[in-house]
């Protein structure tokens, strides 16, 4: 393909997707530029330090990363017995790993909020052992796990199905135990996968507020989360504090995607 | 699903790069393990739950409330909006990015998929900031007798805005591998633009786009957080089917909220298995990646 192909349509789709592009995204990102322009760097920095946005953020933080973290060794383990083991209904369990992506988070937070309370059908097991999720962080964490499951998994099972198994085969008669062939031989090329999917999954958790109001007893310095600051920002009409905090995660997450295409271009260019 | 390449080389993995039987049993039984605590059980208790008070009043939950009538037929009027407006952006967009060079087309890539990268509630915000009465152009707006925030307008745009990647992901990869030489030769047979795009271009992608409609439908049924800010959750006036449900646990609603998150599990699991019938009936596939396609081809 080439620009000299003679195809119809060139200035009709242009003008058409720059248009609707500029009305649906760039002109209410354009709305945030002009209000984070009204404020002063003094009093960004006052806003964004205040005690209870500092707290949010510091919980938004530590929850997704935890969240994200978790992520890589469920997704590592389903990714894997998805890819090398049969065993029955893998169709369905594989169809299964899609379900947070397009399940409404509403429902996730729910569901999560219910499943861990005292009576709930997994709170009535381990409460008694001690063990209190619902309204803590720990239950923040835990939908975050549910919303970023896929990625990881998504992202690792393509790469593990073109390794050629022979690598390991070579590694195993060269005399190294199956761990060691894990570490040294496959990690190596699973690596890039799991930062893009650890990358997703946490850009993901810092965002998600739907099923975090739901599990979280939302008190401020405690349980509450940078989104859920920013709506009780909006609805106090506090929209220049507002601002100062969805910058912070908009150029948090913007960083995040930027070091991915970094560490991609980096690691295709190692492998070539 | 996978493409199947492990039966040559079986006998010899079998000897010296398989994982012992206990592994196998430990691992498979983890991942088992994950995916029914994770997902599986959260789907059971959904459905349980909602019918706890047996069927007659599952449905008088869903449908005797009028609020949760409002709810679903705003949801019924927003999300199919959502859609079409990103379909025909999907399509123009896919068509420009897939067929054609020029500068600023990358960067372009990645402003389609700016919407993944921003948290749901600072898309309320931008709108509110916008069109709200202190906004940019709310002012102008409500002077001119149009009110777009608290509005159906605005869960339009918020939901437009949160789904709209996904149908142009979803065409451009496939538009990419399909390649011009029909278009091209529909047009060298004497064919106009536009009856190549509807005889040659559309049909080629009509999977595409029907697992793309799939996918921004159950997204934009299920949007929340952007929503959420920009309804201002006036009961009967802007209330979405998943902020009345946050509406009814608020209110310790129990079977009520679970019979109305049904529906929406009821939508998530069914596109889930229309995208698994529409994947078999297009054979193995890979994942498409519109950030890398093109490019690294």
């Amino acid at each position: 393909m080439s620009s000299r192909v003679p195809l119809p349509g060139f200035a009709l789709s242009l003008g058409y997707t720059l248009t609707f592009m500029s009305l649906i995204v760039f002109l209410p990102l354009a709305a945030i530029a002009w209000k984070s322009a009204d404020l002063s760097w003094e009093q960004f920095v006052q806003t964004v330090s205040h005690p209870r946005a500092l707290a949010a953020m510091r919980l938004t933080f530590s929850t997704a990363l935890i969240a994200a973290a978790i992520n890589i060794v469920l997704g590592l383990i389903v990714a894997w017995v998805l890819v090398r083991y049969e065993f029955p209904f893998k169709r369905w369990v594989d169809a299964l790993i899609d379900l947070p992506f397009a399940l409404p988070t509403a429902v996730a937070g729910l569901v999560y909020a219910s499943l861990y309370m005292n009576d709930g059908w997994i709170g009535r097991f381990i409460v008694p052992m001690g063990i209190e999720i619902a309204y803590t962080p720990a239950a923040i964490v835990m939908v975050l796990v549910f919303t970023g499951f896929p990625f990881v998994v998504r992202a690792v099972q393509p790469v593990l199905e073109e390794i050629d198994t022979d690598l390991e085969e070579a590694s195993a008669i060269l005399g190294a135990t199956r761990w060691q062939t894990f570490w040294m031989v496959l990690w190596p090329n699973l690596r890039p996968a799991v930062v893009t999917g650890f990358a997703l999954a946490l850009a993901r958790g810092l965002g998600e507020y739907g099923s975090v109001i739901f599990v979280s007893s939302n008190l401020p310095g405690k349980t509450e989360v940078a989104p859920t600051l920013i709506v009780a920002r909006i609805e106090e009409n506090k929209f220049a504090e507002a601002t100062a905090l969805a910058l912070v995660l908009l150029l948090s997450s913007f960083a995040l995607l930027g070091l991915i295409n970094v560490w991609e271009k980096w690691s295709r260019r190692h492998e070539a | 699903m996978k493409p199947d390449t492990s039966t040559a080389v079986q006998p010899r993995r079998q000897r010296a790069a398989q994982d012992p039987l206990w592994l196998r049993v430990l691992l498979t039984s983890m991942a088992l393990a994950i995916v029914g605590i994770l997902i599986f059980l959260p789907i059971l208790h959904v459905f349980v739950h909602a019918f706890s008070e047996g069927p007659f009043s599952y449905f008088e939950h869903l449908f005797g409330d009028s609020a949760n009538r409002d709810a679903i037929l705003t949801t019924l009027s927003v999300a199919p909006r959502a859609v079409i407006l990103n379909l025909v952006f999907g399509v123009s967009a896919a068509w420009l990015i897939a067929r054609f060079r020029f500068p600023g087309r990358t960067l372009l890539l990645t402003m389609v998929d700016l919407p993944f990268a921003i948290s749901p509630v600072v898309v309320g915000l931008a709108l509110v900031l916008l069109y709200g009465n202190q906004g940019l152009l709310g002012p102008r707006l409500s002077s001119a007798g149009i009110t777009v925030l608290f509005n159906t307008p605005a869960l339009v745009l918020a939901t437009t805005f949160v789904t709209l990647p996904f149908i142009v992901r979803e065409l451009i990869p496939l538009m990419e591998s399909v390649g011009p030489d029909e278009e091209l030769a529909a047009l060298s047979l004497g064919a106009s633009g536009w009856q190549m795009f509807w005889l040659v271009t559309l049909p080629g992608l009509r999977l595409g786009l029907l697992y793309g409609i799939i996918l921004c439908s159950a997204r934009a049924v299920g949007e929340f957080g952007a929503v959420y800010v920009v309804s201002g959750r006036i009961a009967g006036r802007g209330q979405t089917i998943p902020l009345r449900v946050e509406q009814l646990f608020q209110q310790y609603q129990s079977p009520a909220d679970f019979a109305l998150a049904s529906i929406l599990t009821g939508i998530a699991l069914a596109s889930l298995f229309a995208r698994r019938l529409l994947e078999s009936a297009s054979g193995p596939r890979k994942i498409p990646s519109a950030t890398t396609s093109g490019d690294a081809a």
